[in-house]
């Protein structure tokens, strides 16, 4: 009997504690797994910094879960801010729009590069996106027509390539690195290759022509990564003449493992991702509900923060993990707009 | 006619053929199978101890961390130049704490202040975690300010890999997060005994951390914690009391019938469904926090609820009806053979089911993705209402990190959890030896 009562106590007390719930004191984050590092870093010191405001609490997820946590409206018990690795969708500032949270703050704070990587023992490894769209379509153009991707071996494609199978562990279509593949390698390696041209003419549908230039040989020679990049490096490190793509703070953590190839010529490196020369990179951004801003205690310091020099600057420790700083003006221009309260 | 005789006489004689009852033939299935069954558990025990293997050479570092001690000055002109700090205690939390182990580095590696790249290197080599540690010291004590005190400070975490071995010193220098100065420089801490390993208690106190060297379990321990008591609170009670009344009271019957075939389903429904559940239930319709561990037991009760039913209903159906029949025939009400007698003795099969229950729900993680419980936090929850992860949530995410240093903790954070399950399977064993009744 005594059970029931206690059942019956927890029961009014969860009740009770609805209402205390209401006051929330600790800014919640979610989103993008791959600003997450950053994000975790910034809130930490934010928590070092400033005694009086709790640590704020970030989740992870990925970027449309997060944006779609977001998005559910506005108050106490919905997230105060996305980490997203690509740019709000239309149709998800919608949805957002609808929900009530009409006021979206957009914050970019800085660049990520994509990088192709492979076990140390290989020798250098020089790609460009034409290499990898060869290497990795679903179909390529031979004697001006469209075909099933022939090539099983990395010097069919370029003599100067490894005489290794074609293995490639790419990012699974969920993923928000994958969009940055699919737009500044596949595509590019599409249009260098003339299978662009050849696809332009053979389909006429726009959609179809521009989803066929990205579609990816499903013989098992690409592999879609779902998982972390730890899960990458875990499928290089089984078969050494596998090549993977990494983020780029990933892969400067275990350059000690992984042996990167350049892309056109250019090393992958903060220098070359900032200055525009590296081809495969993105922005990185996070959200902000303006209408949680003075109502959660420090989200607004929160924001500052992460905008300071200290933070995002070339300097910073973000930087020392692997973010590639944007350009002052542009981290000058993000300070101002926040301050001023612009919003989407 | 002599020829039938003598022939029958001859078969008599000698040994008559057996009959084939094919005993070579069923000796052999016997020996196949036992063959299998050993076979079975071989493959069974190969796996695990490969398993074991894999997380205890992997994680066995972790409960050591690497520390390096350094006299550290609490010079007033770095920490309250203007002495303020009896009019404004609030200076000596934001006071440039760095600055002061910077100092100590300067002084014990004997390098020029000048030499910013040098200073850079030598200043990463402890953990940005120390401006919090140094600030604790002044702010609870400010008398030391103004005094030297030998401080051991937590080793950045590619220090702490390397000095352990982890890191591969035969690759390119450039390549390498640590670099051949700062290996020299940790030969000459060795040498004076003030770079030392010693037993890592962080990893069992402090919260999460972007910084291997000051990553812990604390906070997903007391998550777990409380969510382990929301369920036990919660389960129990519901399952015991659902469980008698299916068993002893309910009618027989179609609907009966119906509510046994959906629990025994709800036992095998993944449990990412129930963090769905979770979400739409208790985070959007009730309104409760998201990322507290008071959704998250709610939800681990929902999916254990199944298990500790179906167990329950085991242990009271092994009670034998003469139990009952006697207790009835004596006079006692239902209720009282119930509470009095079957419940009793059915006692331990009911822990049982309930510890293996709570077990499956210690390591559960896919339920709590969806309401927000895979997060990165900091601060110990207060109460079940604040946000707080859970055990299995920290291994994985310490799986997705880059650092070199979190690989063995993710092993070291599945040796705790391996060690607490253990722990609770071993106590449904004592439980059952000690309580058990045969009949």
């Amino acid at each position: 009997m005594t059970s029931f009562k206690l059942t019956l106590a927890t029961l009014v007390a969860s009740v009770a504690f609805v209402g205390a719930a209401a006051a929330r004191d600790q800014i919640q984050v979610a989103g993008s797994s791959t600003v997450l590092p950053y994000a975790k870093i910034v809130a930490e010191t934010f928590g070092e910094t400033f005694p009086n405001f709790k640590t704020p609490v970030v989740e992870s997820g990925g970027t449309g879960a997060g944006l779609k946590e977001f998005c559910k409206g506005v108050g106490a018990d919905t997230i105060d801010i996305a980490n997203a690795s690509r740019k709000i969708k239309d149709s998800e500032l919608e949805t957002c729009k609808k929900a009530g949270v009409t006021e979206v703050e957009e914050v970019k704070i800085g660049y990520d590069g994509i990088v192709f990587a492979t076990d140390a023992s290989n020798p250098d490894l020089k790609l460009t996106p034409k290499d990898l769209y060869l290497g990795l379509a679903a179909e390529v153009v031979k004697d001006g027509k469209l075909v099933a991707n022939p090539y099983k071996k990395w010097s069919e494609i370029n003599p100067s390539l490894p005489d290794a199978t074609i293995a490639a562990y790419i990012p699974g279509e969920k993923h928000g690195t994958r969009e940055v593949f699919e737009e500044k390698v596949l595509h590019a390696g599409c249009a260098d290759s003339g299978a662009e041209k050849v696809i332009k003419e053979t389909v006429k549908d726009e959609k179809d022509q521009a989803r066929k230039c990205i579609a990816v040989r499903k013989d098992g020679m690409a592999v879609d990564i779902d998982g972390d990049y730890s899960e990458t490096l875990a499928r290089i490190a089984a078969n050494k003449s596998g090549i993977g793509v990494f983020g780029l703070s990933f892969y400067e953590n275990n350059a000690d493992k992984l042996k990167v190839a350049t892309v056109s010529g250019v090393v992958p490196s903060t220098e070359t991702v900032a200055s525009g020369k590296y081809p495969v990179s993105r922005p990185l951004f996070f959200y902000v509900k303006k209408a949680h801003i003075g109502v959660i205690p420090g989200l607004k310091e929160y924001v500052e923060f992460f905008l300071d020099d200290q933070m995002i600057g070339p300097d910073s420790p973000l930087a020392a993990y692997g973010l590639v700083a944007a350009p002052e003006s542009e981290r000058e221009s993000m300070r101002k707009a926040f301050e001023s309260g612009k919003t989407l | 006619m002599s020829d039938v005789t003598s022939s029958a006489f001859q078969a008599r004689g000698a040994a008559r053929p057996r009959r084939d009852i094919g005993i070579r033939k069923r000796y052999a299935a016997e020996r196949r199978f036992r063959a299998y069954g050993v076979t079975a558990i071989l493959v069974g025990v190969f796996f695990l101890a490969v398993l074991l293997w894999t997380v205890i050479s992997n994680g066995y570092t972790a409960f050591q961390q690497t520390v390096i001690t350094l006299p550290i000055t609490f010079a007033e002109s770095v920490i309250d130049p203007k002495n303020e700090r009896a009019q404004n205690p609030a200076k000596l939390m934001a006071a440039n704490y760095p600055l002061l182990v910077r100092d100590a580095l300067i002084k014990e590696l004997g390098i020029d202040p000048n030499d910013r790249t040098k200073v850079k290197l030598a200043t990463d080599m402890v953990s940005a975690s120390s401006r919090t540690q140094l600030r604790d010291i002044v702010v609870a004590n400010p008398s030391v300010i103004g005094t030297t005190m030998s401080v051991a400070l937590l080793a950045e975490g590619n220090i702490d890999s390397a000095n352990k071995g982890q890191i591969d010193l035969t690759a390119d220098e450039a390549n390498r997060k640590v670099k051949n100065q700062q290996l020299a420089w940790m030969d000459q801490l060795r040498q004076k005994g003030d770079l030392t390993k010693e037993f890592n208690t962080g990893l069992f106190t402090y919260g999460a951390s972007s910084r291997p060297e000051a990553a812990g379990i604390g906070v997903a321990a007391l998550g777990s914690f409380y969510m382990m008591l929301i369920v036990l609170v919660l389960a129990l009670p519901i399952g015991v009391a659902a469980s008698i009344y299916l068993e002893e009271f309910a009618p027989k019957n179609k609907f009966t019938d119906l509510i046994e075939v959906n629990i025994n389903n709800l036992a095998a429904v993944p449990s990412i469904v129930y963090g769905l559940l979770g979400l739409a239930i208790f985070i959007n319709f009730a309104g409760l926090p998201r990322s507290a561990s008071l959704v998250g037991g709610l939800v681990l009760t929902l999916m254990t609820l199944p298990t500790i039913i179906i167990a329950t209903r085991a242990a009271l159906k092994a009670v034998p009806p003469s139990i009952r029949s006697a207790a009835l025939g004596l006079g006692a009400s239902k209720m009282q053979t119930i509470f009095h007698h079957v419940l009793p003795l059915a006692m331990p099969g009911i822990l049982t089911g309930t510890i293996i229950g709570l077990a499956h729900a210690l390591g559960e993680t896919a339920p709590l993705l969806l309401i927000g419980m895979v997060a990165f936090v900091v601060d110990y929850p207060g109460s079940p209402l604040e946000p707080s992860t859970a055990l299995p949530v920290q291994i994985y995410m310490w799986a997705n990190e880059a650092e070199r240093a979190f690989v063995e903790r993710t092993s070291g954070a599945i040796m705790v959890l391996l060690a607490f399950l253990i722990v609770m399977n071993l106590g449904a064993i004592l439980l059952r030896r000690r309580f058990e009744r045969r009949w």
